[in-house]
């Protein structure tokens, strides 16, 4: 190794945490990691939520968040024991050879200041360079990360910019005292995919430019792999996998590895739409108050009996206020909707026990979807009582046979919300909506807060449970590979319209207007190099 | 048992002592007439006495008991307080909720009203009704109850309305379920723990807002008698040097730590077991 | 300034003055739940009809009740607060001087509670749940339960009776010099200290706390900055609301705690005055203070709620 610059021999974290009514515990996050990274080059770290990839991230700031504890082993930066610095020296540290790239920009800029300040301070702060100069160094940053109006850009306060530019002014923060290493914690995870592949791409062309060293820690291995020399794959705070970014993609060694790897590569044959459809949306127009503007402008879809409708988009698109209208809470200024043949009344109150039965409905967040003063038994069984008068033992015996429907140990019945994990709640979201027997399921992002492979999981879940009871979902997402992996038809949304609708094929296969174009384009694949051509591509259309 | 046995174990000496010092109080109030040694209103020896092996606590200014006046002062103080906080939780709850769950112009009506209400300072307010209003037992607690219901309105409207726009509030309205199962089953028992431990400290400020209405004068009226009556009658000892006006008014910042103490814990304890999120 | 944030202040004053007009209603309908006949029960019961008559005439009791506010409200509003039940005086005569009392208390309390609890709020954060943070946050669970006339008789008892060092009885004077006058406030501005400084402690504590955990204190603690810099430069211009927020809120409650501390020290302030006429059920003097200490309290939350607009950048420089 000719030029190491952050060395990690087998790295302990511990935490200590408080479990109510007992002595305080110290247990160990991380756990006998080793990691070596040259100058200049990328090594991405990746793991499902509890890997422990921000925490080792943070390690060569010699930084634990919210009192976690480094307390074993070495971090060596250009040689030096980071672990052994004193508050001084890591002071000295911090801001100079190494920076950091938080997750959320909106949240880690200070409001009160302009970004040029927040920008240029590390860089004065240790003396590198003279007001002057470093304000020219942030000029030529912004311009680097395509930022608009790079001249003036820093005069701006945190709030008067948007999301995207806001995560490339904090790369040009990390930049801009010209550091041996970078932090990335998920700088692209919250936006949306058609400005993810922006800001990857900027961030990827700055490092490149630079030759700063860089660790990139993400979820998503499409991602990842655009930008890293090596991956290293982590779970339960402990090594899986290390290899380069080539070998990790193409030949995965682990099992682990290689589910992470094939992951939504569910098949699916579409079916056909039929004669008649199960729902139908006649150009539906809906706004928030009387006198704001759509947010929905005639819409026009079909769902047949038994099938799945995805209808796509990023934040804003309105896909989401469309399953309001449907379910009734949001009663539309314009078109009406027909269920099962029927006209659905707008409003959720005119409709009646038996049409608001045949049409359920599936969350997001399944931990704020579910009460938790109830237990799973009751989640469960009210839709049982409150529909067709089940009690007592005939109820208690329905509800064995959802949960093990939907996978679930029956000793779940006595369970609080709170003692489940993400995937088992999701589940028990979808065994209460089975309860009502209904016709149609509206999921809304029912995948998007889970691991990918528990997302999985789901997914796989739905597909048989549809083959069985013949139901039909109205499956609203932001994630194309859902889409793909489900879907009989597609509508996709932008800006409260449908700019395109059909079978899955038909939508998915050319020519395509504009907007799909730059969504489908947008979103990473699972092989190296597709980021040079999706902006290669972009930049010919 | 056992479980009792391990709570008592975990309990905090902090809490321990509140609970001990609280249920005292109680114990005094709710058996007064076999606790005292002395009636309420005899005198049985000179005005302002030392504590001696009679009185335990010394006399007052006009010779009585001052342990017994202050036994029967605890029963007098903690009944008004306590029948003022019922109906100010059972007023400003019921109100809140309401507010929450229908929203419209019924939560704009009692929002505005309650707005006005807080925007005069509750004592002041007390005392322009209480200007032309009779100081009766009565008459206090409905003035107090209905002051202090705006506050408990307040928490009560915001934490339900945090409840009812939380999904399973939603999935609930979706499957078609009345007001009714909405409000007793899937928001009263989430807001119950922040409005339980906000009971303890609305239970101290109706002691310390009856104690000083009836330091002012404006409060329980003689011949009955609490202990911020107790501190009125007995203040012009103070400048000679006679202490018999701190027991009261000591009483009174003992009972209100103690409270305190247990609502701090539960409210401690409860926020615990939710990992730190309440409602 | 700009015209958004020059509007949104515009409105919270509007606000604030309709709030008023509300408060001046509730204050007379309030005052006019009298059972029986104000009249009647001046004069007593022996009063011949006449004499009542007489009285209900000049006290304009004939007139309908809202013309009876109309003439009020428009009486206060040019400074005439009308003239009192009991000793026939004018009410903003024996009033004014009172209110300088009050304010003068007030003023002095207010220079001592607010550095002091700011500072204190300071030191709980710097040494968050480490001794001086638990002690002070011990005391002010202590503190926020004692009644005032507990502090206020504690201190007159080991201050002025047994080291005789202040005045039990806290009179001021127009002849009395600035000195003199301080030393006479002295036990109640600390009593009133005492009262509100536990309060005022601890939500600075947990405004600046609040901040404290923001992830632009992280980023700036990534940047490797000195903690006192991360205070100074990211978490005090962040601070500045809520905590100025506090103290307004804090001195709206002074003027309240001043009526009590007032009767304990037998000091010449509104607060007296008011107890006075309550208990003489003196309707007019009752109705012209409540309103007054309503004012008070109605503007500083108004001044609270300005001070938040004025520091909120968002608001200050909009897209």
């Amino acid at each position: 190794m000719a030029d190491t610059l952050l060395d990690i021999r087998n790295l302990k974290i511990e935490a200590t945490t408080y479990p109510p009514g007992e002595p305080p515990q110290d247990i160990t996050i991380v756990e006998g990691i080793n990691l070596t990274l040259e100058r200049g080059k990328v090594m991405g770290l990746i793991g499902e939520s509890g890997a422990g990839k921000s925490t080792i991230g943070l390690s060569p700031a010699g930084y634990g968040r919210g009192g976690v504890r480094l307390t074993g082993g070495e971090v060596l930066i250009n040689g030096r024991d980071v672990l052994k610095e004193g508050p001084a020296g890591l002071r000295n540290l911090r801001g100079k050879a190494v920076c950091y790239v938080a997750q959320s920009a909106a949240a880690a800029f200070n409001p009160a200041q302009k970004l040029m300040e927040q920008v240029i301070e590390t860089t004065l702060l240790h003396k590198l360079a003279k007001r002057p100069e470093a304000e020219a160094r942030a000029v030529e940053l912004f311009r680097q990360l395509g930022l608009p109006d790079p001249e003036h850009f820093g005069d701006r306060y945190p709030h008067q910019v948007s999301g995207g530019q806001l995560q490339r002014a904090m790369t040009a923060m990390a930049l801009c005292p010209q550091p041996d290493l970078i932090i990335f914690d998920e700088p692209t995870t919250a936006l949306d995919v058609t400005t993810q592949i922006d800001v990857l791409a900027a961030i990827k062309h700055a490092i490149k430019t630079t030759g700063v060293g860089a660790l990139y820690i993400t979820h998503d291995l499409a991602v990842v792999a655009q930008v890293a020399d090596d991956i290293m794959v982590l779970r339960h705070g402990k090594m899986v996998e290390l290899g380069s970014a080539q070998q990790i993609i193409a030949e995965p060694k682990e099992a682990y590895t290689q589910a992470l790897v094939s992951v939504r590569s569910i098949e699916h044959s579409a079916k056909a739409p039929t004669e008649t459809p199960l729902l139908s949306v006649d150009n539906i127009s809906a706004a928030y108050s009387n006198n704001a503007q759509n947010v929905l402008n005639s819409i026009n879809l079909a769902l047949s009996p038994g099938q799945t409708l995805a209808v796509v988009g990023e934040s804003g698109s309105g896909k989401s206020t469309l399953a309001r209208v449907i379910t009734g809470l949001l009663p539309p200024n314009q078109g009406q909707i027909l269920f099962d043949g029927q006209p659905l009344p707008a409003a959720l109150k005119a409709r009646d026990k038996e049409t608001l039965r045949e049409l359920q409905m599936i969350y997001q967040m399944a931990d704020v979807a579910m009460n938790p003063r109830h237990t799973v038994g009751t989640i469960i069984g009210r839709p049982l009582t409150f529909y067709f008068g089940l009690s007592g033992k005939v109820r208690h015996q329905r509800v064995l046979e959802l949960l093990e429907e939907t996978e679930l140990d029956a000793s779940y019945i006595d369970r609080y919300p709170a003692e489940l994990s993400g995937g088992q709640k999701q589940r028990v979201c979808i065994a209460r909506a089975l309860a009502a027997n209904p016709k149609l399921i509206i999921c809304d992002e029912v995948t998007s807060a889970l691991d990918p492979l528990v997302a999985d999981g789901i997914l796989k879940l739905l597909l048989r449970l549809q083959a069985r009871e013949n139901v039909a979902y109205l499956f609203i997402t932001h994630d194309l590979a859902t889409v793909k992996a489900i879907a009989d038809s597609i509508a996709v949304m932008h800006q409260g319209n449908v700019v395109r609708y059909g079978t899955r094929s038909e939508v998915l296969s050319p020519p395509f207007d504009d907007y799909t174009q730059t969504l489908l384009a947008s979103v990473p694949q699972m092989k190296i190099g597709w980021l040079e051509e999706a902006i290669q591509t972009r930049s010919t259309t | 048992m056992s479980k009792f046995s391990t709570l008592l174990k975990q309990l905090p000496v902090t809490a321990f002592v509140g609970l001990l010092l609280t249920t005292t109080f109680i114990i005094m109030a709710v058996f007064a007439p076999w606790l005292a040694p002395y009636s309420m209103s005899e005198s049985v020896g000179e005005m302002w006495l030392g504590p001696s092996a009679d009185f335990w606590l010394g006399t007052d200014n006009l010779g009585r008991d001052l342990l017994s006046r202050l036994i029967y002062g605890a029963r007098t103080t903690m009944t008004i307080a306590a029948l003022a906080t019922a109906l100010a939780f059972s007023l400003g709850s019921i109100l809140g909720i309401l507010a929450a769950v229908y929203g419209g112009w019924v939560d704009q009506l009692i929002s505005r009203g309650v707005d006005i209400l807080m925007s005069i300072p509750t004592l002041i307010f007390a005392l322009v009704i209480l200007s032309v209003m009779p100081s009766t037992i009565l008459m206090l607690i409905l003035i107090m109850g209905v002051l202090d219901s705006t506050r408990v309105f307040r928490i009560s409207r915001a934490v339900a309305v945090d409840i009812n726009v939380m999904d399973f509030v939603e999935a609930a309205r979706l499957r078609g379920e009345g007001k009714r199962w909405i409000i007793f089953r899937e928001i009263l028992p989430n807001a119950l723990t922040p409005l339980v431990a906000e009971l303890g400290l609305r239970f101290i400020f109706a002691v310390l807002f009856l104690s000083s209405l009836s330091f002012l004068g404006l409060g329980v009226q003689p011949p009955e008698a609490d202990w911020g009556s107790m501190v009125r009658e007995n203040r012009q000892g103070i400048v000679f040097g006679v202490p018999a006006a701190l027991i009261p008014a000591g009483a009174i910042a003992l009972l209100a730590i103690s409270v305190n103490l247990v609502a701090d814990w539960i409210l401690r304890r409860t926020t615990d077991l939710k990992g730190g999120r309440s409602g | 300034m700009n015209l958004f944030v020059v509007r949104l202040i515009a409105q919270r004053i509007a606000l604030g003055l309709l709030l008023l007009l509300a408060v001046s209603v509730l204050i007379f309908v309030g005052t006019q739940l009298l059972p029986g006949d104000v009249a009647q029960s001046i004069l007593g019961q022996s009063a011949t009809p006449e004499a009542v008559d007489n009285l209900r005439r000049e006290l304009g009791l004939d007139q309908p009740a809202w013309v009876r506010y109309f003439d009020w409200l428009g009486g206060m509003l040019q400074g005439d607060l009308g003239t009192a039940l009991s000793n026939r005086q004018d009410i903003g005569q024996s009033l004014w001087g009172r209110v300088g009392n009050t304010l003068f208390l007030a003023f002095w309390t207010a220079l001592v509670a607010v550095p002091l609890a700011i500072l204190l709020g300071l030191v709980a954060v710097r040494y968050q749940s480490r001794w001086p943070d638990k002690v002070i946050s011990g005391s002010t669970l202590t503190a926020i339960s004692l009644p005032e006339f507990f502090i206020g008789y504690l201190m007159i008892y080991v201050f002025a009776v047994q080291f005789g060092w202040f005045p039990s009885v806290s009179t001021v004077h127009s002849s009395m010099s600035l000195g003199e006058r301080l030393h006479a406030i002295a036990l109640p501005a600390a009593t009133l200290t005492l009262v509100i400084l536990a309060h005022m402690m601890r939500m600075t504590r947990a405004a600046i706390l609040n901040v404290m955990q923001s992830p632009y204190i992280e980023t700036a603690e990534l940047k490797g900055l000195r903690s006192f810099r991360i205070i100074a430069r990211h978490a005090f211009p962040n601070a500045i609301a809520p905590v100025v927020n506090v103290v307004m809120l804090n001195l709206a409650f002074l003027i309240v705690g001043v009526v009590v501390v007032e009767v304990i020290f037998v000091y010449p302030g509104m607060g007296q005055y008011l107890i006075d006429h309550v208990s003489k059920r003196d309707v007019p003097v009752v109705q012209a203070v409540g309103l007054i200490f309503a004012a008070v309290y109605i503007g500083l939350n108004m001044l609270a709620d300005i001070i938040a607009i004025l520091c909120n950048p968002r608001l200050r420089h909009p897209k």
